[in-house]
């Protein structure tokens, strides 16, 4: 497989080559499929998402596949290209060696609708789960103020674009499909640690991570931070931390006693 | 024929489109008690609105405490060339602020200024620095917000569901017709009222910033129920889009590059907007380098830079250099913020554009200039609305958003689309409610109207005719881009008109291989009809305008005419063509005519 450079080289200013490539694609639904190759002209500057594009176009007019924006913003054109998950639309083609067939399949932690399509509704399920924003008071002159250094780390989880490429690698659903009934799985997580690490944020969702949403499975082995087309870091910046406060409110003695002294609730435990 | 099945669902109030307009509608009418369900054509999440990047404008008077709805107001009038709606400029001036300022009472988290308010940052045609902002993903942040809103409160959401038809009871809206994309089963909404909140039409042109959804649904439902369409040839070409490599020509290069301190230069450096500087902004333009770049720091002493002309200015004065031989080597010219500002505030700023040219173009945007161009981006005409209530002249319906037509006139100001959505999908959420309310019975469908529809969405999975609708929607795009593009003229628009009609004749020839399950193929016969409809009427109205203005630039009629300042074009669709008429627009009070009389 053919490593997908740091830095990609800049498409060359020459008149477009008459490249062709060849794909072999999954075709089929949940009952049955295969791999089809599909050859086709390669121009300058293209990524994955073109090539598809024009299969479509000329061979294959009912090739299923979800995408919208075609610029690495909506998330919607996940898929698992010669089996490494990544955005087709942020896929250059001249990343990979010429003359290789490429092979590209749906993700594989969601059930198969068609083609490349995957039914993803169980990331919208569990978002209904998660308890809503609740925000504290305003000042007294009725304006919110934030520090940008406080709104800076939360920032960083809402650049998610939910591509659920994460959701997709998480070998605890990946491959233990039972695992999908109590765990929530990364995009949850960072949904969770947006919410709680929020600075106007009065809700406590302590009791969903530990129970439902399974945030003990997580045995922090990186898979989802590595496949992050945002960069987010999901692993440290947000199941982390999300972990050391559970552990904080369910098992550390000192801030049993404390809560049953004080009757209140510690709402800020972060650690940095 | 058999008759084919459809499962049905009642509501109140449906909402077709789930961007950041259709979003607010839903989040309102279901505050206000009825029945709501939210229809959208791809996953929650993913609409237009995503790729929104600059900002959201709204006079909040953080940064600039001079500013009001009053300069938000006339900004925005003279940037539509005084071709808007005054109604709908003036609400969507003085309610911005509460919008945004609700977006952050549900979670949204705006970059902030040293006190710790919403930053704003500086945008074409905007006398202040006015756009409440994420970096450049402000869109992102705005759906999002609205997105998780929604689903807390529990609204139905029908998701990769497509509307194909609005059904009426007598005059009255009674209900939609569509099919769900997975299973292409059909399915009936029996609603009281409908919002439509479909987005634009970017897809008919070949170089666009527009995802595949904006094909114009909305624009087709309405005149096939009888609504009316304002001002459609008034389309938006984004002065900076991508234009290398040719598969990301047209990807969105956020105004924000500029408002940030990034300027234009031509192939020998020259910074040219000092050259495009048109009367109408004159008094208010920096007329030299030195001004211009104080200008960011010291708006009280200096004039705005002519980078940041609106938008119709700018791109045009692109399309000229590049003509005139001082392009860049693509047929574009250069936007340059790597000499002007250092490298970790270009990062912070815009991380995004930083991300898209280093991953897509291999240009890294802290050390060398961007190539751009103009690209089709957003269309300021659609369906004719009230100002106050967003309803349009069909009882029970209601559009919001880029489908609704009349606040940004001849040319919309950046920003003030992410605030248009908020402002109007929430008043649409409002009427639609009450319209619903008051209505005593729920309309009637019509079985008969039903089954005709269903048996019309079949046709491309029948015919034999060997059309490929995948070539028909490039020939359309190719045809709007080279006779219907940023500079118009009578005989190539006639052309266009010519093309349109044949591929129209073509449409029922086209031949879709596979089912009904989840094929793209299918979708595109459907949606070509759309686009067709809108390619036609946009051609017609531009045909129809002999003058330029805004979003609107004919070679032949190269300035502006007093004869078309004070009109709109209405188009209507009578027994299946399309009738053009002139018709006024409203009048506006004499207190805010008193704002354009003002020095500046």
């Amino acid at each position: 497989m053919a490593a997908v450079a740091e830095r990609p080289a800049r498409p060359s200013t020459e008149a477009a080559r008459s490249d062709t490539v060849t794909f072999r694609v999954w075709r089929g639904d949940a009952s049955a499929g295969e791999y089809r190759e599909y050859t086709v002209a390669l121009d300058e500057g293209m990524v994955v998402l073109d090539v598809i594009h024009r299969i479509q176009a000329t061979q294959a007019g009912d090739l299923a596949v979800r995408w919208n924006c075609k610029a690495g913003k909506c998330g919607s054109c996940s898929a698992e290209i010669n089996g490494k998950p990544r955005l087709m639309c942020m896929t250059r083609m001249d990343t990979f060696e010429r003359g290789q067939v490429i092979t590209v399949s749906p993700i594989k932690t969601f059930p198969l609708i068609r083609d490349l399509v995957t039914d993803v509704s169980f990331n919208f399920e569990r978002a209904k789960e998660v308890p809503a924003f609740k925000p504290k008071a305003p000042d007294p002159d009725g304006k919110r103020r934030m520090h940008q250094e406080d709104v800076d780390r939360v920032q960083e989880f809402h650049k998610c674009i939910e591509c659920f490429l994460c959701q997709n690698v998480c070998h605890v659903i990946r491959d233990h499909e039972d695992n999908k009934q109590h765990f929530a799985g990364p995009r949850l997580f960072v949904r969770l640690a947006a919410l709680e690490m929020h600075p106007l944020d009065t809700n406590d969702r302590r009791e969903l991570l530990k129970a439902r949403a399974g945030l003990g499975y997580c045995n922090i082995t990186k898979c989802c931070t590595e496949v992050c087309p945002e960069h987010i870091h999901i692993t440290d910046n947000a199941i982390i931390p999300l972990k050391e406060r559970v552990v904080t409110e369910f098992y550390d003695p000192v801030a049993w006693l404390a809560r049953k002294l004080t009757g209140r609730d510690r709402r800020r435990g972060i650690v940095e | 024929m058999a008759s084919e099945s459809h499962e049905t669902h009642e509501y109140d109030v449906v909402i077709i489109g789930a961007g950041g307009a259709g979003l607010r509608a839903a989040i309102e009418a279901s505050a206000a008690g009825v029945k709501t369900a939210l229809i959208c054509k791809s996953l929650l999440g993913k609409a237009h609105t995503v790729m929104a990047e600059g900002g959201i404008a709204a006079a909040l008077g953080n940064v600039w405490p001079e500013d009001n709805w009053k300069v938000h107001f006339r900004d925005t009038m003279r940037g539509g060339k005084m071709l808007n709606n005054w109604r709908m400029a003036q609400i969507h001036a003085q309610e911005s602020p509460d919008r945004v300022l609700e977006l952050e009472e549900w979670g949204a988290l705006f970059d902030r200024t040293k006190d710790g308010l919403i930053l704003q940052r500086d945008f074409g045609g905007h006398r202040y620095a006015r756009l409440a902002h994420v970096g450049d993903r402000t869109g992102l942040e705005m759906i999002r917000t609205l997105q998780q809103h929604a689903v807390h409160k529990g609204i139905d959401v029908f998701m990769e569901c497509n509307i194909q038809r609005l059904l009426k009871d007598g005059h009255k809206i009674a209900g939609a017709f569509g099919y769900w994309r997975e299973s292409g089963g059909f399915v009936l909404f029996k609603a009281k009222a409908i919002v439509l909140a479909t987005g634009g039409i970017g897809r008919s042109w070949k170089v666009t910033s527009n995802s595949w959804e904006c094909t114009g649904d909305g624009i087709a439902l309405a005149l096939n129920a009888g609504a009316e369409l304002i001002d459609m040839e008034m389309v938006q070409f984004h002065p900076t889009g991508m234009i290398w490599p040719p598969s990301v020509r047209g990807l969105l290069v956020t105004e924000g590059v500029r408002g940030d301190g990034g300027t234009l230069r031509n192939n020998s450096g020259e910074r040219f907007m000092f050259r495009y500087i048109p009367e109408f902004f004159k008094a208010e333009t920096a007329d030299n380098e030195t001004e211009a770049d104080a200008w960011y720091t010291d708006k009280a002493n200096n004039r705005r830079t002519p980078d940041l002309l609106p938008r119709d200015e700018v791109a045009r004065a692109i399309n000229a250099e590049a003509k005139a031989g001082r392009g860049s080597p693509h047929g574009g010219v250069f936007l340059d913020i790597a000499s002007r500002r250092p490298a970790d505030y270009i990062m912070k700023r815009l991380p995004s554009m930083y991300h898209q040219f280093m991953e897509l173009a291999g240009v890294d945007i802290t050390k060398e200039a961007m190539e751009i161009g103009p690209t089709c981006h957003y269309a300021m005409g659609g369906v004719r609305v009230d100002a106050d209530t967003t309803a349009t002249d069909v009882p029970g319906l209601f559009a919001a958003g880029e489908v609704a037509a009349g606040l940004h006139g001849a040319n919309r100001l950046g920003g003030n689309s992410l605030s248009d959505l908020v402002v109007f999908g929430r008043r649409a959420g409002q009427y639609a409610a009450a319209y619903a309310k008051a209505l005593r019975a729920q309309p009637l469908v019509d079985a008969g109207e039903v089954e005709q529809v269903a048996r019309e969405l079949l046709v491309p999975l029948t015919s034999h005719g060997g059309d490929n609708a995948y070539a028909i929607h490039a020939q359309l795009q190719e045809c709007m881009q080279n006779n219907v593009g940023l500079i118009r003229v009578e005989n190539e628009m006639i052309e266009a008109l010519d093309v349109i009609a044949s591929l129209k004749r073509r449409l029922p020839n086209v031949t879709v291989a596979g089912g009904r399950h989840y094929n793209p193929g299918w979708h595109l016969a459907l949606d070509l009809q759309n686009m067709l409809a809108v390619s036609e009427a946009c051609t017609r109205a531009a045909l129809a305008r002999k003058e330029s203005r805004g979003g609107h630039t004919r070679d032949d009629f190269p300035s502006t005419d007093e004869r078309f300042a004070m009109v709109n074009v209405v188009v209507r669709a009578r027994d299946g063509e399309l009738t053009l008429s002139d018709e006024p627009l409203p009048e506006m009070p004499d207190e805010l005519k008193a704002l354009f009389e003002e020095a500046h």
